[in-house]
């Protein structure tokens, strides 16, 4: 290995337990910023990231590592702890990078009419992630919920091909928020 | 006066401390020890294994003396603590031509090569309750043979080197990885043959023969013979991929049944039998045998067949409700209460009767 | 009890069940696979519903447990006696207090807040599986959104009964796309799950399915414009012992000439108004 790894969750059970929750809370509450503390990510990963990864990814989850996010560091990190093999964009059911990194998002798998849940999960670093900008309304919002979104218009395609569709997570350090495919966006 | 229903916690105690005491049976009367279950129950056993898909006697023994001698409980038990095993890797396939042969037979072929050995069987017994039995008789010392070593050729294979027996084809992907693992991603339809194997052998031995015999009787038909059963121990071995070799971690007994049946052909492909293919851990021939048939039946879209409508011949028919956990799970619960479904669709039908008969009233 | 993980199940296999449960929330009414365990309880008996609870709970979780809307109900005793012992979370029989409730036919009086986790057991996800057994079908209707086949058969009813003759387990569409089996609850209780405040989560264990109404979810019992939904229960009844009116009740028959009487199936319900009277008679 070539960098010293970073440790993963301290008690796998509990920690693994209480950060699967703050994601189930920001994608049961869409626009809604969650935390995910205590856990150092080896460069460029958030915090909030390696969570993520640790509480959802293992050895039967493919994962892609786009741009600056796929470093030796990190795969090592992702490798030892997780297991995940590592795949391009189209075999992945995770992805982690920055939004441009990404790259289109209609090289993930979009779920099929009969399977829509077989499609990809984006984690997405962003720089900035606050309440703020685009509109959602939709499940999970009581009347309207404001984020930061990086791509309006990819994103509002996204939501049209409902049952079918990408899930995102953005994280910004600490903070995570998710957009399921079910939020219909507007702009501000 | 009603009082709500309370102290729930109190009789699910008290039950248990019964059931305990019942278990037990008269305290004059020696227990049970494990060996003696092992050892006097082994078919029980055995079933118990197959069913509860984890080769472990002492510990199906256990199940069954948990269980107060109830199979499916006993299963139960065993697959409750099978879930819970880690996983080490898979193994490669056993190869039931080295088995170590304990009974073969064939119903094909008068002779041929390893020979017709009965075995410890209950065929041909005459079903005549043995008396002795039940003042702890001694057991005559059965003549013993020298073992044979070498392996014994399946008897399928013969056939198969003159043509006649369609050859089997293992599925494309194949690798270790991917052996489809029904425990471990959900069965979804269409099903294919290692997956319905997968389901068969740790299926419901009742449910399998009744399917199998109903296929004799015409219900999806296709008449087979048995061209070999095998009862024996086989080796398993697995690639350890820290050592870089095979190494050999169990004996298992198990029973192989390969049925041939009517055959295909057309004006381009000259005619050829098919194979149903059975097999069970440890010793279970009505079991294996059935297996091989229902396996057959469920080839039939395969095989270009009549789909007759005969259940057997039905994928998601046969293996949604060939599992005796899943089924008798589902069956049991109606005793749960159901107070509350229960008092709708009593107040449903109060209200469509008294319609009614306001309606009848009012014509009248 | 360190023989076993936290709340029982490995994590390999809790990774697996948030991977679905998380699918199953982004697409509201959608019915996941999932890969369902052996539980150490029977199939039929809640194995969904525990393995959904076991993937959700923290250990600063309050769990509730209510079997017919009763925490004292012998399956309900014994969920809530399991939990205690593989997670070590606190219980309750409050639902105001509980942060996950497991439910088997009923939803709670109480309305439910914000971030509450309603956890449903479910025998039968499939809502056209009495309409048509095989899965490799219905799951065709689900994917073309074909449920004319639903309606013939609610419309069957009107024409027999004059009514749609569903008491409990009555078909509901999610945000105007899936047909969704709300579990055998009354249908007094479905509109409860319009617009909750609460994540409700439903687990199918035998069945392998998980499926998701998240908070805020827009829920219609299916009906016909002449003929419109109604939630209904005893009528003109009231609780014996709490004198409630306005919530579900079950029948009691209390001796062999017809005598009945009618009880909250909410026992926290019914207890709290009951405590609250004999304040008030007190003071």
């Amino acid at each position: 290995m070539s960098t010293q790894l970073t440790a993963g969750f301290t008690d796998p059970a509990r920690d693994g337990a209480r950060a699967f929750r703050q994601v189930l809370d920001a994608m049961a509450h869409p626009g809604r910023i969650a935390t995910l503390d205590g856990l150092q990510a080896p460069a460029p990963a958030s915090p909030a990231a390696a969570a993520i990864l640790l509480t959802l990814v293992d050895s039967t989850t493919p994962l892609y590592l786009a741009g600056a996010h796929d470093c030796a560091g990190l795969r090592d990190w992702v490798g030892f702890h997780t297991g995940a093999p590592l795949v391009g964009p189209s075999e992945a059911t995770f992805a982690l990078g920055t939004w441009d990194a990404l790259g289109p998002l209609s090289a993930y798998a979009q779920g099929n009419a009969e399977y829509p849940d077989r499609s990809a999960t984006l984690i997405v670093e962003l720089d900035d992630l606050r309440t703020g900008g685009a509109i959602l309304t939709g499940p999970g919002i009581e009347t309207e919920a404001q984020l930061s979104l990086p791509d309006l218009p990819a994103l509002t395609a996204n939501a049209a091909r409902f049952p079918l569709g990408l899930d995102f997570l953005f994280t910004c350090g600490h903070r995570l928020a998710a957009l399921p495919r079910s939020t219909r966006l507007r702009a501000c | 006066m009603y009082v709500a229903v309370k102290g729930g916690e109190r009789a699910i105690g008290n039950a248990h401390d019964w059931l305990a005491e019942a278990r037990r049976g008269d305290p004059s009367v020696p227990d049970l020890a494990l060996a003696q279950i092992r050892e006097q129950l082994a078919l029980a056993v055995d079933r118990v294994m197959a069913e509860g898909s984890l080769y472990d006697p002492d510990l199906a023994a256990l199940a069954l003396k948990q269980a107060r001698g109830d199979t499916i409980e006993a299963v139960f038990l065993i697959r409750a603590f099978r879930t819970t095993l880690p996983r080490f890797g898979t193994s490669h396939p056993v190869d039931t031509g080295q088995m170590q042969i304990i009974r073969r037979i064939s119903a094909t072929y008068k002779d041929a090569p390893g020979g017709q050995i009965l075995g410890p069987t209950f065929d041909y017994t005459h079903r005549l309750l043995d008396f002795g039995l039940a003042d702890g008789d001694t057991v005559p010392q059965a003549p013993e043979a020298p073992a044979s070593h070498s392996a014994v050729p399946h008897i399928l294979s013969h056939l198969g080197a003159e043509g006649l027996m369609q050859p089997e084809h293992a599925p494309e992907a194949c690798g270790a990885d991917d052996v489809p693992d029904l425990t471990r991603t959900p069965l979804e339809f269409p099903a294919a043959r290692p997956l319905r194997l997968q389901a068969l052998t740790r299926g419901d031995e009742g449910f399998l023969l009744s399917l199998a015999y109903s296929t004799q009787r015409g219900y999806g038909r296709n008449h087979a013979f048995v061209g070999e059963l095998r009862i024996g121990h086989v080796r398993v071995a697995a690639h350890l991929p820290e050592l870089g070799f095979d190494v050999e971690f169990a004996e298992i007994q198990v029973t192989e049944c390969e049925s041939v049946n009517q055959f295909q052909g057309s004006k381009t492909q000259p005619a050829q039998f098919t194979r149903g293919y059975g097999l069970v851990f440890g010793q279970s021939e009505r079991k294996a045998i059935s297996m091989a048939l229902v396996d057959r039946a469920l080839r039939a879209q395969e095989l270009g067949e009549d789909m007759s409508d005969a259940p057997a011949q039905d994928a998601e028919f046969v293996l949604s409700h060939c599992d005796n956990i899943q089924s008798s799970g589902f069956l049991e619960h109606i005793k749960l209460p159901h107070y509350v479904d229960f008092q709708a669709e009593l107040e449903l039908i109060r209200k469509l009767r008294r319609e009614a008969c306001a309606m009848q009233e009012a014509a009248e | 009890m360190s023989a076993y993980n936290f709340a029982y199940l490995d994590e390999a296999t809790k990774r697996m069940l948030r991977r679905a449960i998380l699918k199953a929330v982004a697409i509201p009414g959608y019915q996941v696979p999932f890969s369902s365990r052996e539980m150490p309880m029977p199939y039929g008996w809640g194995t969904g519903g525990v393995q959904v609870t076991a993937a959700c709970l923290v250990p600063e979780d309050t769990l509730k447990v209510i079997d017919q809307g009763a925490d004292d109900t012998t399956n309900a005793v014994s969920i809530r006696k399991f939990f205690e012992r593989v997670a070590d979370v606190a219980v309750t029989g409050q639902t105001a207090e509980a942060s996950i409730i497991q439910t088997r036919h009923r939803i709670p009086e109480t309305p439910l807040t914000e971030g509450q986790i309603l956890v449903f057991q479910v025998p039968i996800p499939e809502p056209l599986r009495f309409l048509e057994p095989r899965e490799t079908e219905t799951r065709v209707m689900h994917a073309l959104e074909d449920y004319g086949l639903m309606q013939v058969r609610l419309y069957e009813d009107i024409a027999r009964h004059g009514e749609i003759a569903r008491a409990y387990a009555y078909p509901v569409r999610v945000e105007g796309r899936y047909i969704m089996d709300p579990s055998p609850i009354p249908k007094f209780d479905n509109p409860k799950l319009d617009n909750s405040h609460a994540l409700q989560l439903f687990g199918a264990g035998r069945e392998g399915r998980i499926y998701a109404l998240p908070p805020y979810t827009r829920v219609e019992s299916l009906d016909f414009e002449d003929y419109p939904f109604t939630a209904t229960k005893a009528a003109g009844q009231a609780c014996a012992l709490c004198g409630s009116t306005s919530s579900y009740l079950d029948e009691v028959i209390t001796d062999d000439a017809g005598g009945r009487m009618f009880v909250c199936s909410d026992t926290d319900y019914c207890a709290s108004r009951v405590a609250a009277q004999s304040q008030e008679d007190a003071a």
